[in-house]
């Protein structure tokens, strides 16, 4: 029996849940949004003719600590599901929150990196590094922002009473988003914050 | 047609709300139990990363093993907390395949366009 007639949904052709389904099409054509953005970012972070340059504004040690909080937020999220799947919509209810919290956390975190390094003279428009900077790490806030509403929309509406567990597959939805979200960050770390040109001993 | 006539003519209850991805789907995954154990691995990964990055290796030693640990954090997750590990096989090769596609974007702008890693 499909996973869509073995789950009370419509028969669909690939015998799939349509919704989930779009979700992961959604998700595979974020890859290619955030690949070419950390692919510009590569390209034009050394093109800069003026500073400041990323090894004089990175904060490895703040941004770990923001890297981490991501990683738990996607802890909080799958245990969120793991309760709504057993049916405990109070103990998904919290973990949401929890969620949510880390990721306003999260986001905070950035403004504040943002505004700190407004102030040591980079914009948008100061160079290169500035410009591919911004628009890299805006666009995965503005996607942590956005998750952070879904969270909160779904904790609302559980208030209401309206999420049991024949609606994990909504949790489950706004996990995949999450997850996603997450793993951006995890590539995002590495590549433009730790691995950066020069960094090592030789 | 609308949805709630499609489902009496199928002899289901017309305002049957949309049920879960299913028990026996859901069975697959794995409990709250296995994935702190997810989360515990993932947070050693990260503090070993951030260590590394202090340690003083020569560059390509120490790009080498930023991306390996960045790439099981990245593989740990889709497969545990996203359930590609446990799900249909159609949603794994969609993600693969777009993945493959962007990192192939990725390589060929940084080749042709003079982009460099380190």
């Amino acid at each position: 029996m499909s996973q869509a007639a073995a789950t009370g949904h419509l028969e669909t052709s690939t015998g799939l849940d349509n919704r989930k389904l779009l979700m992961w099409l959604f998700l595979s054509s974020e890859c290619l949004f955030f690949g070419s953005l950390i692919a510009a970012y590569l390209l034009y972070r050394d093109s800069s003719v003026t500073g400041p340059y990323p090894d004089e504004l990175f904060d490895i040690p703040f941004t770990s600590v923001s890297a981490f909080q991501l990683l738990v937020s996607s802890v909080t999220m799958v245990l969120a599901l793991a309760a709504i799947q057993r049916g405990n919509v109070r103990a998904m209810q919290i973990w949401l929150l929890a969620t949510a919290l880390l990721g306003l956390l999260f986001v905070s975190g950035q403004a504040y990196e943002f505004t700190q390094f407004y102030r040591e003279g980079l914009t948008l428009e100061t160079n290169l590094f500035g410009t591919t900077f911004f628009v890299l790490t805006g666009f995965h806030g503005a996607h942590v922002t956005v998750g952070i509403l879904i969270l909160m929309s779904l904790f609302a509406v559980s208030l209401q009473g309206r999420i049991q567990k024949k609606d994990s597959l909504n949790v489950e939805l706004a996990g995949l988003y999450w997850h996603f979200v997450d793993i951006v960050w995890i590539v995002i770390f590495t590549l433009v914050y730790l691995i950066q040109p020069g960094a090592g001993s030789n | 047609m609308t949805l709630a006539e499609y489902r009496r003519r199928r002899g289901e209850p017309a305002d049957a709300d949309d049920q879960i991805a299913g028990d026996a789907h859901t069975e697959k995954h794995p409990g709250a139990l296995e994935y702190a154990q997810i989360g515990l691995i993932l947070g050693v990964i990260t503090a070993i990363e951030v260590g590394v990055y202090y340690v003083g290796l020569s560059q390509t030693a120490l790009v080498i093993a930023l991306l390996a640990f960045s790439t099981s954090k990245f593989t740990l997750v889709v497969l545990w907390f996203m359930h590609l590990k446990f799900d249909a096989r159609l949603f794994s090769t969609m993600f693969v395949l777009a993945f493959l596609l962007a990192l192939s974007i990725f390589a060929v702008a940084l080749a042709t366009l003079g982009g460099k890693l380190v």
